[in-house]
């Protein structure tokens, strides 16, 4: 049986449709993602399947329980971190935990195995004003609050926006400890390169799910021939690579830009030759591997 | 490996002329170094990626270089004014965005247009003319009256960033410009910024989607209030033996 399990969710403001009939399930121990830009939906999804926000329409259970009519119990089963830093600025790192240990009527102590991991690196801060945290400690810290009682469904809304590099990876690092105790994780970004650290997901824009999946199987069916594009300058290249006729769409993509071909009419050596001809220089174009950002653009039609 | 922030590399007799210039720039809160003696320049037209670790010092950086925030000591140079002497004088000769710092949303196109371009002190004939270029360059004609708040999160970054560049300053400054917008409004986004840079605009901006370090004509990325590399992203790459511009950050932020 699914831990979360949601039907036709729907959720409106106004003239906006946040959620549009979203269904879907997250299985025991599954480390689920949402991944979709701002005004997606995301949040909303998030607030509805932790008792905060009621939907207009369709039903939502968390381990079998209704998230309107078993609101208070399901509260006490599950880890929430919003986006938004929602911890208590003005108490100290270890104020806060014992803060939501308390209101869980549950003790630091009895529960410490869980958190000790992440808490450890708290610990030389422990009596600094959680306001005065860097980024990536006031991340831990959420992540420690959001543990303390226990829970056996953790939701973390966006915990990486706004987070550097490295303070990312260490947060992936500690979910995928999380995942080996068991505990069901949903988790949403917008950083479609962590996908790639879930073992399913959604991606989702404008209140719908477009596709769930594993990140492999989204690669996989991914129905185009794409190549990267190497070449000076660049930013001429991509224009003249959305001029050439055997090119569906091009972008740029770090080093290189992505284009999509009509690979029945040109080969990557073909285009290379194409490309020298218009004067660049340092010329590579090889077929790859589309990423999780590939996929999303192409099952959005950009 | 030397560090760059503490040598001070004169500009070349034919280099291309600064926009950005620093010498030894800090600032302390108490008994905190925030930003340590960091020396660098940036040329004129140039895309400038100035990364680093939450809490680096990037912010306090970037505030006392768009003249916000005294320096404790050293120097900057911004738009060919010092920022401790010509505050009001760098705040005029640049531009800035942030991922935040939205437009008034309740205001509509024309009339974000018209208030950011008349703070600048633009007169009122070039601000109507400029605001149809503006608004067919960006495919906006339709929305000239549309509130900001009905538009979509991108067209709103797309829209601050012409906004920001308006009056034509001479650096633009972009804080987080793409976070949170969807991989092609994004790499749109990215396309305004290789334009201005095209006419001669310097580019100066801050991200932490490290393919888009890989845009930039180079990147810095500060630990603990220093510069700790700055090169062009190829260089730094070949330098740091890593695949991508990802690695170099996590092998620079987390060296011992």
């Amino acid at each position: 049986m699914s831990i979360i399990s949601c039907r036709e969710l729907s959720k409106r403001y106004g003239k906006v449709e946040a959620l549009r009939s979203v269904s879907f399930g997250v299985e025991g121990g599954e480390l689920f993602g949402v991944i979709g830009p701002d005004g997606a939906g995301k949040s909303t999804l998030f607030r509805i399947l932790t008792t905060l926000l009621r939907a207009d329409s369709g039903q939502a259970t968390v381990e079998g329980l209704d998230v309107v009519r078993d609101c208070r119990a399901i509260r006490s089963r599950i880890g929430y971190m919003p986006g938004r830093f929602s911890l208590y600025q003005d108490l100290s790192v270890e104020e806060n935990l014992h803060f939501f240990a308390a209101m869980f009527h549950v003790t630091v102590r009895e529960n410490y195995a869980l958190v000790r991991d992440i808490y450890r690196q708290l610990e030389p801060f422990r009596a600094r004003r959680a306001g005065n945290l860097s980024g990536g400690m006031k991340q831990k810290l959420a992540l420690c609050c959001a543990l303390i009682h226990k829970p056996s469904v953790l939701l973390l809304d966006e915990p990486t926006t706004g987070v550097d590099p490295v303070s990312r990876r260490e947060l992936w690092e500690m979910l995928a400890r999380l995942r080996q105790q068991r505990i069901t994780i949903v988790v949403s970004t917008p950083y479609m390169d962590e996908a790639l650290r879930c073992d399913r997901i959604a991606l989702m824009r404008e209140g719908a799910f477009l596709k769930i999946e594993t990140p492999e199987g989204i690669i996989a069916q991914f129905p185009q021939t794409l190549w990267s594009v190497q070449g000076d300058p660049k930013y001429r290249l991509l224009k003249d690579l959305r001029r050439h006729e055997d090119v569906i769409a091009a972008y740029a993509f770090g080093d290189a830009h992505h284009a999509t071909v009509r690979s029945e009419r040109i080969t990557p050596l073909q285009l290379e030759e194409n490309l020298k001809m218009l004067g660049y220089l340092n010329v590579e174009v090889k077929k790859i591997q589309p990423t999780i950002e590939d996929c999303y653009m192409q099952l959005t039609g950009t | 490996m030397p560090s760059n922030s503490h040598t001070f590399y004169p500009p070349a007799a034919d280099a291309q002329p600064l926009s950005v210039y620093t010498e030894r720039l800090t600032k302390r809160f108490g008994s905190f170094t925030a930003v340590d003696a960091i020396t660098f320049s940036v040329a004129q037209g140039e895309i400038f990626g100035f990364l680093g670790a939450n809490g680096a010092g990037k912010t306090t950086a970037m505030r006392m270089l768009c003249g916000l925030s005294k320096p404790t000591s050293g120097c900057a140079v911004v738009a060919g004014y010092d920022v401790a002497r010509y505050p009001e004088k760098v705040k005029q000769s640049i531009g800035y965005m942030s991922q935040r710092f939205s437009l008034y949303e309740d205001l509509k196109v024309w009339e974000n247009i018209r208030l950011f371009a008349g703070i600048y002190g633009m007169g009122k004939k070039v601000i109507a003319s400029k605001t149809e270029q503006t608004l067919a360059e960006l495919g906006f004609e339709a929305e000239r009256n549309t509130l900001v708040k009905a538009l979509p999160l991108g067209w709103k970054q797309k829209l601050a960033f012409s906004v920001a560049i308006f009056h034509e300053p001479e650096v633009v400054f972009l804080d987080e410009p793409t976070g949170g917008v969807d991989p092609a409004t994004r790499r749109k986004f990215w396309e305004l910024i290789y334009q201005a840079a095209e006419r001669g605009i310097t580019v100066f901006v801050t991200t932490h989607y490290m393919d888009e370090a890989e845009y930039c004509d180079r990147v810095s990325i500060m630990v603990d209030g220093r510069i700790e590399v700055l090169d062009t992203p190829k260089a730094l790459r070949q330098r740091l033996n890593a695949p991508s511009m990802d690695v170099v950050f996590q092998r620079t932020v987390e060296k011992p």
